[in-house]
């Protein structure tokens, strides 16, 4: 079976996000970037249905030069394959732009698969929109937020995590399937899986050679502001006995903040 | 007009669609345009009144047998369809599990971009702004959409829910065609948690631990604090999860949920900043934690410093008192 995983560059999630006022952006400078943490559930899972079923595994990221190294990363994994769409533009925050390439260089480089998976949201832009949007593009059947996937045969069984349960949803593939925590436990990278992945070229690909005009890609997302929230202010703590904080607590729950 | 899509589950509208339809009222009562409302299933014009009630004018209603499981796939077309016909200025959906499934994949057939999981909506200038977290709650990003109609999902818990201003009004309904074998998935179950208990982004209040809590047996006493709220779910922290001692499907941060409920109370969670990430847009926060330097209690409205096994318990007990008065 061929599969396709999307991965994303994004700082890691002990990040402390700044701002850069004037440009309204993330200040870049002294973050550590890693593979989007759902991304790597996807590519788990792309290589435990290779080693079961045979196959390929290809990683794909739309991004700028420094994405070579998750890129790297994923080769040292176990992908086959990786490829670079390269794309200059900082964030967008517009999935939609995302995921017209994304649909674009499935087309035109990585034709044949049988499944397309993602992580269920980059973590930092938090959309949850390019799968959604890559499979209405590309006319395939959809399972987002999936904890259990089965494949069998030409069809796919994905639960997906709904309020207060879950949703099984059969698939005919190719499908699009996004990875949420619980689908399985990533594994770490090989030293052999690094050796190797340090000395392939990786080939990459530009949004003209996909056939996009200047124009085309222009974003629909207007950024108007950028900020951090309002920092919290401490509250009162209270010391002492068990039972007359847990009393005091619940009076000013009741008295000051009305919530009881 | 703004619309709202109303999502249908176990034949009742969600409350969070309740609250994006009078979200989608209160913005085009200042644009001065109409209220409307969109329902999709196999039989469901009956739930129109709950709609109007909220000051939707009119209810679009797409009925086929086919619609009664939801599907992607045949949803999209349904909402494609009304948004050809009708053209409102503004769709907006829950940001749920259904919504943020189906809205994603409305907006690239419709070929307009969307603003996920917002938390505000503005009118400026004529035009709606609307502002979602981003890294989780880290950042907030403030943005207007240059497609039309302007479509995006409304986080749940956040916007309140409008008025009932009683009222009529007209149910119109619009024939869709599904194109034969156009469908590729389907729903074929729906396996509802033993517990019943409704999911932290949904919950009124959320009680969640953290490693203090030792182990998962201790979770017990965060379940019984929990039980004394009407609309309360248990949270945890990404090392409770991470250890096995409750399900991810309870993890509060940025590899979790977000969560904004009324009440947040941490229990033995020191505050990591991707746990903070995920819960500090909460109306109320409040921490129980042995250690005093916790980074949990700069961020608390409240905080108990203490053990936590004696702590809890005496505050379930008078959480009841205060609650049964």
């Amino acid at each position: 079976m061929n599969i396709l995983v999307f991965v994303k560059r994004v700082p890691d999630t002990e990040s402390r996000i700044r701002i850069q006022h004037e440009t309204r952006t993330i200040v870049e400078e002294g973050l550590n970037f890693v593979i989007s943490p759902y991304d790597e559930y996807a590519l788990e899972e792309a290589l435990r249905l290779k080693e079961a079923k045979g196959g390929t595994v290809r990683a794909v990221s739309v991004g700028r030069d420094e994405t070579l190294v998750i890129l790297r990363k994923c080769l040292a994994m176990g992908a086959d394959e990786v490829l670079l769409v390269k794309d200059g533009s900082p964030e967008t925050y517009d999935g939609l732009r995302t995921a017209r390439i994304i649909a674009r260089a499935v087309e035109r480089r990585l034709a044949g698969a049988d499944l397309l998976l993602f992580g269920r949201q980059a973590v930092g832009a938090d959309n949850s929109q390019v799968p959604a949007m890559v499979a209405e593009l590309l006319g395939l059947p959809q399972a987002t937020v999936v904890t259990k996937l089965e494949i069998d045969g030409p069809s796919a069984t994905a639960l997906r995590e709904i309020e207060g349960g879950m949703e099984k949803v059969v698939l005919l593939l190719p499908a699009v399937v996004t990875a949420q925590k619980g689908l399985n436990e990533p594994r770490y990278e090989t030293l052999k899986g690094i050796m190797a992945a340090k000395k392939k070229e990786i080939p990459a690909v530009t949004l003209e050679e996909l056939g996009f005009g200047p124009d085309e890609l222009v974003s629909a997302v207007e950024t108007i502001g950028l900020d951090v929230p309002p920092a919290r202010q401490a509250g009162k703590i209270l010391q002492g006995d068990p039972a007359e904080t847990a009393r005091e607590l619940v009076r000013l729950l009741r008295d000051e903040a009305k919530l009881i | 007009m703004i619309a709202a899509y109303l999502e249908i589950r176990d034949g009742k509208i969600k409350k969070s669609s309740l609250e994006a339809l009078s979200e989608a009222r209160r913005r085009a009562a200042e644009l001065g345009v109409g209220t409307a409302a969109v329902l999709v299933g196999a039989d469901v014009a009956g739930l129109a009144p709950a709609a109007f009630a909220l000051g939707a004018a009119k209810v679009y209603v797409i009925e086929k047998p086919d619609f009664a499981d939801y599907s992607p796939q045949s949803y999209t077309l349904a909402l494609a369809a009304f948004v050809g016909e009708v053209k409102p200025a503004a769709l907006f959906f829950a940001a749920t599990a259904m919504g943020k499934d189906l809205a994603p994949r409305v907006a690239a057939r419709l070929g307009a971009a969307l603003a996920s999981d917002c938390t505000k909506v503005a009118v400026k200038d004529g035009t709606l702004e609307f502002t979602r977290p981003i890294y989780a709650g880290k950042a907030f990003l403030s943005l207007r959409l240059k497609t039309s109609p302007k479509l995006a999902t409304l986080r749940p818990n956040v916007f309140p829910l409008g008025e009932t201003v009683g009222g009529a009004g007209e149910t119109i309904r619009l024939e869709i065609a599904v194109p034969e074998g156009s469908i590729k998935g389907r729903v074929a179950e729906i396996l509802k948690e033993e517990s019943a208990e409704i999911d932290v982004t949904e919950a009124d209040v959320v009680v969640s631990g953290g490693r203090g809590l030792k182990g998962p047996e201790a979770f017990a006493l965060l379940r019984g604090m929990a039980a004394v709220f009407p609309r309360a779910a248990v949270g945890a922290s990404r090392s409770a999860v991470d250890s096995g001692w409750i399900g991810h499907q309870h993890q509060v941060g940025q590899t979790g949920k977000t969560v904004s409920p009324e009440l947040y109370i941490a229990v033995g969670i020191s505050g990591a900043i991707q746990h903070l990430a995920g819960m500090s847009s909460s109306k109320f926060i409040v921490a129980v934690n042995k250690d005093p330097e916790a980074p949990i209690f700069k961020v608390a409205d409240y905080g108990i410093v203490g053990d936590l096994f004696e702590v809890v318990p005496k505050l379930t007990e008078e959480l009841k008192k205060a609650l049964s008065d």
